[in-house]
């Protein structure tokens, strides 16, 4: 276990250098491109911050309060639709990009998490409650209610599909 | 004993944290980079008027599309002012926020490759399945 964590975090670094050299060749061929793309980076990254912040301390909580029995019973093979709810809604409620979520996500499937059911939390990370009133204003009010719903519905379906394949040891 | 647990997991988050900061700064990295090299014009021109091709086009765009989901809702209130149809919009908001392809590297290095295809796949063809799905409730309704 410790060694595949090593490996991961490798893989990690290794992700960062292939992206520094893209920005290399890209600083190469049309450096003005380079130096928007830097720009829009630090721009996001200062809004992120927070969010990091954030996604540190539910890091901590879920180590310190969450014990593997209360995932296995909450979100494991026998937690049922209850399971399914806590899913849902916790993705619903998840705040800032996707792949701040993933470490998360990987604690609980080590913990005992079912992979269904980290799917229907990803896929209901599409409800963006923030973003809400932006969508109404945009496409309006039928269109936002009648979307999230379907959204909600659908990250129930995407985590049947994905059960399916689960059970078929195919994850 | 509780200083003790608070500092094991104190240990342990920094640990896990230290890990995904690479993937995390290299996403943001990579989503800049997308997003300053396809600018929000080139995806205009795409679309064509029939409703399942300018779906997959929309699904497409906005599978590969990154950035925050106020850029899908931008970009789709542009769209349907140029004329694209609402299918395809809805397909295009719906998977810039359930498909990822260039998050998939830091998804499969964190939750399994196998897990990250799977969920990117079926994200995709749920997103143009929603967008029919969507339009014909909205038509029905009224």
């Amino acid at each position: 276990m410790e060694r595949e964590r090593k490996k991961k975090g490798v893989g990690g670094w290794l992700f960062l250098v292939l992206v520094l050299a893209a920005y290399g060749m890209t600083a190469a061929i049309e450096p003005e491109v380079a130096r928007q793309a830097l720009s829009f980076f630090i721009k996001v990254l200062r809004k992120m911050l927070p969010v990091l912040v954030l996604v540190f301390v539910l890091l901590l909580a879920a180590d310190l309060l969450l014990e593997p029995q209360w995932i296995k019973r909450n979100l494991g093979r026998e937690s049922g639709i209850k399971g399914w709810l806590v899913a849902a809604v916790g993705g619903v409620l998840a705040a800032g990009p996707i792949y701040t979520w993933y470490a998360l996500l990987r604690e609980l499937r080590e913990k005992g998490m079912r992979a269904s059911l980290a799917a229907i939390f990803l896929y209901s990370r599409a409800v963006k409650l923030p973003l809400l009133p932006l969508m109404i204003h945009y496409f309006g009010t039928a269109y936002t209610l009648v979307l999230c719903l379907y959204l909600i519905g659908f990250s129930v379906v995407t985590g049947v599909l994905i059960r399916k394949l689960e059970d078929q040891e195919m994850l | 004993m509780l200083r003790h647990r608070l500092e094991r997991s104190l240990k342990k988050t920094a640990r896990t944290f230290v890990n995904l900061l690479p993937i995390i700064i290299g996403m943001l990295l990579l989503t800049s980079l997308a997003v300053v090299v396809f600018p929000e014009q080139i995806s205009a021109g795409l679309f064509g008027g029939n409703d399942a091709l300018d779906a997959l086009i929309g699904a497409s765009v906005g599978s590969v599309a990154a950035g925050h989901p106020l850029a899908s809702y931008l970009l789709g209130g542009e769209l349907l002012k140029g004329g694209v149809s609402l299918i395809a919009v809805t397909a295009l908001i719906v998977s810039w926020v359930t498909v990822g392809i260039v998050q998939l590297p830091a998804e499969a290095l964190m939750l399994g490759l196998r897990f990250a295809i799977y969920r990117n796949v079926i994200g995709f063809f749920t997103a143009i399945v929603i967008a029919f799905l969507c339009v014909h409730t909205l038509r029905l309704i009224g």
